[in-house]
């Protein structure tokens, strides 16, 4: 049984590290994000593997769901220019110093925990798996008794946290101008039209009833409706003449 | 537990190579007779026009940060739904206060008209 189970790490490591080696060799933005994604999956057969499902489901839930998605929309929506025919060079000049960097980053992690770490990992494990319990819900129902009581600030803090992002994207991204532009629903157009038509035969009235002689063609009036729609081509046609 | 999971894998496997075999059987059987037609990128019949990469309304991007931040606000909700009956008036009411925060954000999101596309 743990045989089996190492080589199903084994394929797991090599998914997550191949994976992630090919994101940041891919020429191509978007294939980089492509294998961002097949790396995000690896790490959560990795979380499975470790028996945390929650975490699993989490891990594709959020990550290969919707932060890959995001990614994507973040390239599509910015790089649109240089995205044709970019072969920018994958390797600068600083490369020894980022290696360098990550070098001792890793080193200042993986020391620590594996001179710490006592290696008997695998009795309990076994033990555990014996006892055959349905940790899954178990451990979700932890985590869901953890966020009301141990960690309830931590809990309302990300729900700041969530309010705060979206408000900052609205305030930052939103053009509040670009929905006076819009295009008119159809409901609208008829109610503009409507006015429109009222206005017209009122003006024609007041003409007949003061000099009996056709007026001049009046100027296209402009309605409530159409208030702002300078400059847009597309809602001059709606205005009824 | 970890058994259970290895039909999924099973799963997997055969889902990843059923496409996969017989791409890689006609990669060996077909005739390569390529012309420039046949390597044009295929667009129900009409022609391609213009560039692949064209940059995309700002827009997208707010509905997707929208979809994510209650995707993560449900994934939080997960764990307090499962433990419900352990956390009693307390937790529902913490629970509640969660909600209610992002309800603000989305009835800002609302009354700003980012909902509605443009």
């Amino acid at each position: 049984m743990t045989i089996v189970i190492q080589i199903i790490f084994a394929l797991i490591a090599m998914l997550i590290l191949g994976s992630a080696l090919m994101m940041v060799l891919a020429k191509n933005v978007i294939h980089s994000a492509l294998w961002l994604i097949a790396s995000f999956f690896g790490v959560g057969a990795l979380y499975l593997l470790l028996q945390a499902e929650f975490l699993a489901v989490v891990q594709v839930l959020v990550y290969v769901g919707a932060i890959s998605i995001l990614i994507l929309f973040a390239i599509m929506l910015t790089r649109a220019a240089d995205l044709a025919g970019e072969t920018g060079r994958q390797w600068n000049n600083r490369w020894w110093l980022s290696l360098a960097v990550a070098g001792l980053l890793f080193g200042a992690l993986i020391v620590p925990t594996v001179i710490g770490e006592t290696w008997n990992v695998a009795p309990t494990e076994v033990a555990g798996a014996a006892a055959g319990q349905a940790t899954g819900i178990a451990g979700a129902a932890e985590l869901g008794r953890g966020f009301v009581y141990e960690y309830l600030l931590q809990f309302q803090v990300i729900g700041v946290l969530l309010l705060v992002a979206l408000i900052g994207a609205i305030v930052i991204a939103y053009d509040e101008t670009a929905r006076r532009r819009r295009v008119l629903t159809l409901a609208e157009e008829l109610e503009l039209k409507k006015r429109q038509e009222a206005r017209e035969a009122k003006e024609a009235k007041q003409s007949r009833k003061g000099k009996g002689e056709k007026p001049l063609p009046a100027p296209v009036p402009t309605d409530t409706l159409s208030k702002g729609n300078e400059g847009n081509e597309g809602n001059e046609g709606l205005v009824v003449r | 537990m970890l058994t259970n999971y290895a039909f999924i894998g099973i799963l997997f496997v055969v889902a990843l190579s059923f496409p996969l075999l017989p791409l890689i059987m006609a990669f060996f059987l077909r005739p390569k007779r390529p012309t420039t037609i046949k390597q044009s990128t295929y667009e129900c019949g009409l022609e391609a026009i213009g560039d692949v990469h064209v940059q995309f309304k700002v827009q997208y991007y707010l509905y997707a940060i929208a979809f994510v931040i209650f995707d993560v606000e449900v994934i939080f909700l997960y764990p307090w739904a499962v433990a419900f009956d352990q956390v009693g008036l307390f937790g529902f009411t913490a629970a509640a206060v969660f909600i209610l925060m992002l309800f603000l954000g989305l009835l800002y999101e609302w009354k700003k008209g980012a909902l509605e596309w443009i």
